[in-house]
């Protein structure tokens, strides 16, 4: 099996890209946001499993799965946060969280 | 398996556009359970199968069924969220793209991984599995450990953050529950059988 490993960099650059532009287009709702920090962490582990098999070493594959853990964390008390900022104001629009301006 | 991989890693790209473009979240969580499930195939190419199941397993199984839920219980209106979308569309347009041009860029001349291949070769004869749970039984005890101790406190504070008293609902006071005695709840009472024989 043999994959060129710039092709899996690529492909997590790209990914990486496109989850930061949904951070930063996406004024519409934080659910869009917590799913576009998802596939954030989808492409570090794209990257890390790739060169973790590039260099024989099963470190990276042990690391993916802590940045599963904490993903799996991550999105348990964001959607937990978004319930009850959802109960609060009656809605996720990013624009309502403006309570904590001084 | 490089037809594969491109194949894998196009339906990534586009599903992740999409992710972000829906109008509709719930055609977003489906897009993210599909590049989840892509993703999943890719790590198989590149030799992590346990990985990938554990992706399966914890996201297309756990996480996205999550998100699916609360867009699903928050019941957003549809036509609240159709506006606002010019506004911030050419400066994070510009952002994204500075980022990928820069990552292309250190990817591309990085002379590591320039000339070689990515050579997913078993040495051992043991599967991933093995050799993972080999490795992270050992060397990585604690830090695994501590990723249990992780889940536990997000556990706890999902519990905690969601748990609401509504006035007027019967609830157990455990408190009241333990302190009752034998003695103060049953009252034996001896009477006397005349017609005893």
């Amino acid at each position: 099996m043999q994959i060129n490993p710039t092709y899996f960099t690529l492909l997590s650059a790209l990914l990486f890209s496109i989850g930061m532009l949904g951070i930063f287009l996406n004024r519409r709702s934080i659910i869009i946001i917590l799913m576009s920090i998802e596939l954030l962490l989808l492409s570090v582990n794209i990257n890390l499993v790739a060169f973790s098999a590039f260099h024989q070493n099963l470190t990276g594959q042990v690391f993916t799965m802590f940045v599963l853990t904490v993903a799996a964390a991550e999105a348990a008390i964001g959607l937990a946060i978004l319930v009850v900022f959802f109960r609060n104001k009656g809605s996720i629009r990013v624009e309502d969280t403006q309570q904590l301006k001084g | 398996m490089n037809l594969f991989f491109f194949l894998f890693s196009a339906i990534i790209v586009l599903s992740a556009i999409a992710v972000i473009s829906s109008r509709n979240p719930v055609h977003s969580v489906l897009f993210l359970i599909l590049a989840f499930v892509n993703a999943a195939g890719i790590f198989v190419l590149a030799g992590a199968e346990f990985l990938a199941m554990i992706l399966l397993i914890v996201y297309v199984g756990a996480v996205a069924v999550l998100f699916l839920f609360v867009v699903m219980m928050l019941n957003i209106n549809l036509e609240e969220i159709k506006f606002q979308v010019k506004k911030y569309f050419f400066s994070g347009l510009f952002v994204g793209l500075i980022l990928l041009a820069e990552l292309f860029f250190s990817f591309s001349n990085l002379d590591l991984i320039r000339n070689k291949n990515v050579m997913v070769t078993n040495s051992k004869n043991l599967t991933n599995t093995h050799q993972i749970g080999s490795i992270i039984y050992t060397e990585y005890f604690f830090v695994f450990q501590l990723s249990g101790c992780i889940l536990l406190v997000a556990m706890i504070g999902a519990i905690v953050l969601t748990l609401r008293k509504r006035p007027g609902v019967l609830r157990q006071t455990v408190s009241k529950q333990i302190d009752r005695k034998k003695e103060d709840s049953i009252e034996i009472i001896k009477f006397k059988n005349n017609n005893a024989n």
